[in-house]
C-alpha cells in the first residue's frame, strides 16, 4: 500500500452554538486505503464526513486532499476540489426530474465542461461498472433504492474523484438490496479507490476495510485493523458499543 | 322570452358592435400577454435572488411581495393614474394597468416559486454542490426545474386571476373588452354588448380554467 | 421630493379625509362579512355537489365553478348591476355586489373545500359511519374539521382576495373605502386619500398575508 496520504483531516473542529460536535479530529487516509468509521449515533462521524467536502463548514482545522487544502482558496477552487471528492448519501439524492443518464452527465458537462459524447460515454462506462447501464433511460422514481444508490455512486465516479466518501450508503435500503451496493463498493476498493465509509455494516468492514476507526463524543477513541478493533478492542467505550451492535 | 332575447341577444346590436368588442379583445390579449411575461419573469428572478439568502435583500423582497399581495390592484391603479401626473409623470391607462398587474403577479409568482424552492429537498442541493456544480448551477439545473414543476398549478391559477383583472382597465379608460362593452351599451341602450363581453371573456378564459384544472389533477411527483 | 410628499403623503388632507374613509371602511367591512360568510357557505354546497355520486349534480357544480372562475368579477358585477335592469330587475348596488362576488367567491371557496375533502382519507368516512353517525354528522364532526385544517392557508388566502375584491364595488358607486377615497381625491385634487386607503387595506390585510405565508411554510416543512 502506498503511503502517500490522499486525504488528511487536521485538528478538525465543529461547533454548533454551545455544542462541540467534533473535537480536534486528526485522521490520515492513504491512497487506495478503505477507512471504515463506526460509532454510536451522535458521535460526529457523519459530520466529520460532511466537513470533508465542506457541505458542513468546519469551525476550524484543515482538510487536505491530495496535498491541497480545501479550506484555503476561493469559492471556484472549492467547487473544483469538490469534483475530486465523491460523496454518496444515505438518501441517494438523485435528481427526480432527470433520467439516470442525465443524472450522471450533468456535473460532467456543467462543471467539468466535457462534451456530450464524452460525458455520455463516461456515464455508460460507470453505469456498467455498477450494473445499471440497462436503466440509463429510466427515471429515479422507477428504480429500487439499491438501484438508485448504485446510480448515485456512478454519478460521483464519473467525475474521476480522488477519494470517495460514503455516508451510511445502505441505511435507507431494504435488507435484500444492501448486498448489491456493498458489492459495488468492494469492486471499487479492488480497483484502488481511496474510500472513507461511515456505516453499520460490520461484516463488510471486517471483510474489506484496511482500517476501522471508532468515534464517540466527537473524538476518535481508537483505530486499528478490523481484527484489532473487532477482535480485541482496547477502549472500554469501543467494547460497549460493539457488544451492543452485535446484539 | 322574446323580450329577453331582444334585450340580451339583439342580433342587430351584435352586428353593429362586434368590431368594437373584437378591438377590445385585442387590447385585453396584448396587455394580458405582457403582464404574464413580465410578471412571471420578475417573480422568478426575485425568488432566485431570495435563494441566495442575503438578509437585507430578502427583507426587501418579502416586504415587496407582502405589500403587493395585500393591496387591492384597483387602489394602486388609481394612485398611479391620478397621482403621478401631478408629480410630472404621465402614464397612459394601458401602461398603468400593465405596471400594476405585472407588479402584482410578480409578488404572487415570487411567493409561489419560493414555496417551490423551499420544498426541494436539502439533499438535492447537497448532491449538486458535492458534485462540484456550485450554488448557481445547482440552482439552475437541479432546484429550479423541480421548483417550477411544483409551482405550475398554483401559478396558472394566479395568472388566470390576475389576467382577468385587465377588466379593471375600464375604470381608467383603457378600451379593453369591458369598457368597449359598457360604451356600446350606453350608446345602443341595449344590454346585448354586455352579453357579448361575457361571451368574449368566457372564450378567452374558460380554456385557461380547464388547463388549470387539468394541471391540478396531475400528481406532482412520482416519489421513489 | 417635496411635491411627491405633498401629492401622496399630505398629512393635512389625510386628516381631513379620515372621517369619510372610516365611513367607507365600515361599508367595506359590511360587504366583506356578507360576501365571506355567504361565500363560505355557498362554496361548501358547491363542493359537496362536486363530490356527489349523482352525475348531473357533479356536472352542474363543475360548470358553475368553471364559469364563474373564468369570468372577471368586475364583468359579472357590471352585468348584474347594469344589465339586469334591462330585464326589469332593479337591485341596489349593495345587493349587486353581494350577488356578483358570491357567485365568484363560492366558486373559489368550492375548489378549496374540494381539495380539503379529497385530502381526508376515505377510511375516516367509513370509520365514522360504522360507529353509527349519519352522513351529515360524519361530514360535520369528522370530515369537515380535518378538511378545513388541511386547506386553512388556501381558505385564508382566498379570504384576503375577497376583501381586496370589494374595492371593485367603487366602480358602481357603492360608497365603500376606495370609492370614498376616490371622492376625497377628486375634491382635493390630491392622491393622499387614495394612499391612506391603501394604508387601510395594508393594516387590514398584511397580518393575514403574513399568516398565509407562515402556514404555507409550516405545511411545507
Amino acid at each position: 500500500m502506498a503511503n502517500r496520504p490522499m486525504l488528511e483531516i487536521v485538528s478538525l473542529e465543529k461547533r454548533f452554538g454551545p455544542n462541540t460536535i467534533l473535537k480536534k479530529i486528526d485522521l490520515k487516509v492513504a491512497e487506495g486505503e478503505l477507512v471504515f468509521v463506526i460509532g454510536p449515533s451522535g458521535s460526529g462521524k457523519s459530520t466529520m464526513l460532511r466537513c470533508c467536502n465542506r457541505l458542513e463548514e468546519p469551525t476550524s482545522g484543515d482538510i487536505i486532499v491530495d496535498g491541497r487544502n480545501i479550506m484555503a482558496g476561493t469559492r471556484r477552487d472549492l467547487d473544483r476540489m469538490r469534483l475530486q471528492i465523491g460523496m454518496v448519501f444515505q438518501g441517494f439524492h438523485l435528481y427526480p426530474h432527470m433520467s439516470v443518464l442525465k443524472n450522471v452527465t450533468l456535473a460532467q458537462r456543467k462543471a467539468l465542461k466535457r462534451s456530450k459524447a464524452e460525458a455520455d460515454a463516461r456515464a455508460i462506462d460507470m453505469l456498467e461498472q455498477v450494473g445499471m447501464a440497462h436503466k440509463a433511460d429510466a427515471y429515479p422514481g422507477e428504480l429500487s433504492g439499491g438501484q438508485q444508490q448504485r446510480v448515485a455512486i456512478a454519478r460521483s465516479l464519473a467525475l474521476d474523484p480522488k477519494v470517495m466518501l460514503f455516508d451510511e450508503p445502505t441505511s435507507a435500503l431494504d435488507p435484500e438490496l444492501v448486498g448489491s451496493v456493498l458489492k459495488v463498493m468492494k469492486d471499487l476498493k479492488s480497483k484502488g479507490m481511496t474510500m472513507v465509509v461511515v456505516s453499520h455494516e460490520m461484516g463488510f468492514a471486517r471483510e474489506t476495510a484496511d482500517r476501522v476507526v471508532f468515534m464517540d463524543g466527537g473524538v476518535v477513541v481508537e483505530q486499528g485493523t478490523p481484527d484489532e478493533i473487532f477482535g480485541a478492542p482496547k477502549a472500554e467505550r469501543t467494547r460497549t458499543f460493539l457488544s451492543r451492535v452485535s446484539g | 322570452m322574446d323580450r329577453f332575447l331582444e334585450t340580451f341577444f339583439n342580433p342587430v346590436v351584435m352586428a353593429q358592435y362586434t368590431p368594437d368588442i373584437i378591438a377590445g379583445i385585442w387590447v385585453t390579449l396584448t396587455i394580458a400577454a405582457a403582464v404574464i411575461v413580465a410578471g412571471i419573469a420578475a417573480g422568478l428572478a426575485l425568488a432566485c435572488l431570495r435563494s441566495y439568502g442575503i438578509r437585507a435583500l430578502n427583507f426587501l423582497i418579502i416586504c415587496y411581495a407582502d405589500i403587493f399581495r395585500a393591496l387591492p390592484p384597483l387602489v394602486v391603479i388609481l394612485i398611479l393614474y391620478f397621482g403621478f401626473p401631478s408629480i410630472g409623470i404621465q402614464l397612459s391607462g394601458p401602461m398603468v394597468l400593465f405596471i400594476v398587474l405585472a407588479a402584482t403577479l410578480a409578488a404572487f409568482a415570487e411567493e409561489i416559486f419560493w414555496a417551490g424552492f423551499s420544498s426541494v429537498e436539502k439533499g438535492q442541493w447537497e448532491a449538486g454542490i458535492a458534485t462540484g456544480l456550485g450554488f448557481t448551477r445547482t440552482l439552475a439545473y437541479v432546484a429550479l426545474p423541480q421548483a417550477v414543476r411544483l409551482a405550475l398549478p398554483p401559478l396558472v391559477n394566479r395568472v388566470l386571476a390576475i389576467t382577468k383583472m385587465t377588466a379593471l382597465g375600464s375604470a381608467i379608460g383603457v378600451s379593453e373588452i369591458l369598457s368597449s362593452a359598457t360604451t356600446a351599451q350606453s350608446f345602443s341602450g341595449s344590454a346585448t354588448p354586455l352579453t357579448m363581453s361575457v361571451v368574449a371573456y368566457l372564450v378567452i378564459f374558460l380554456p385557461m380554467v380547464v388547463i388549470a384544472r387539468w394541471l391540478e389533477s396531475r400528481t406532482a411527483w412520482k416519489k421513489r | 421630493m417635496d411635491i411627491f410628499i405633498d401629492q401622496f403623503f399630505n398629512i393635512d388632507i389625510m386628516r381631513k379625509s379620515l372621517p369619510l374613509l372610516f365611513k367607507g371602511l365600515w361599508m367595506t367591512l359590511q360587504l366583506c362579512s356578507a360576501v365571506i360568510l355567504l361565500g363560505l357557505i355557498g362554496g361548501l354546497f358547491v363542493a359537496l355537489g362536486n363530490m356527489s355520486e349523482r352525475r348531473w349534480l357533479r356536472w352542474i357544480s363543475i360548470a358553475y365553478t368553471d364559469l364563474f372562475r373564468a369570468l372577471p368579477p368586475l364583468v359579472l358585477l357590471i352585468f348584474i348591476y347594469a344589465g339586469l335592469p334591462f330585464a326589469g330587475i332593479n337591485i341596489s348596488p349593495f345587493a349587486a355586489v353581494v350577488i356578483a362576488f358570491l357567485l365568484n367567491n363560492s366558486s373559489y371557496y368550492a375548489e378549496v373545500y374540494r381539495a380539503g375533502l379529497i385530502s381526508v382519507a376515505k377510511g375516516q368516512w367509513e370509520a365514522a359511519q360504522s360507529t353509527g353517525l349519519s352522513p351529515v354528522q360524519t361530514l360535520i364532526h369528522v370530515v369537515l374539521p380535518q378538511a378545513v385544517r388541511n386547506v386553512l392557508p388556501d381558505l385564508l388566502s382566498n379570504t384576503v382576495e375577497v376583501v381586496k375584491l370589494t374595492s371593485l364595488a367603487s366602480v358602481i358607486s357603492l360608497s365603500e373605502l376606495l370609492y370614498n377615497a376616490g371622492m376625497a381625491r377628486s375634491v382635493t385634487y390630491n392622491a393622499s386619500p387614495l394612499v391612506l386607503a391603501a394604508l387601510f387595506y395594508l393594516v387590514l390585510l398584511w397580518p393575514l398575508v403574513r399568516l398565509v405565508s407562515h402556514f404555507q411554510r409550516r405545511l411545507a416543512a
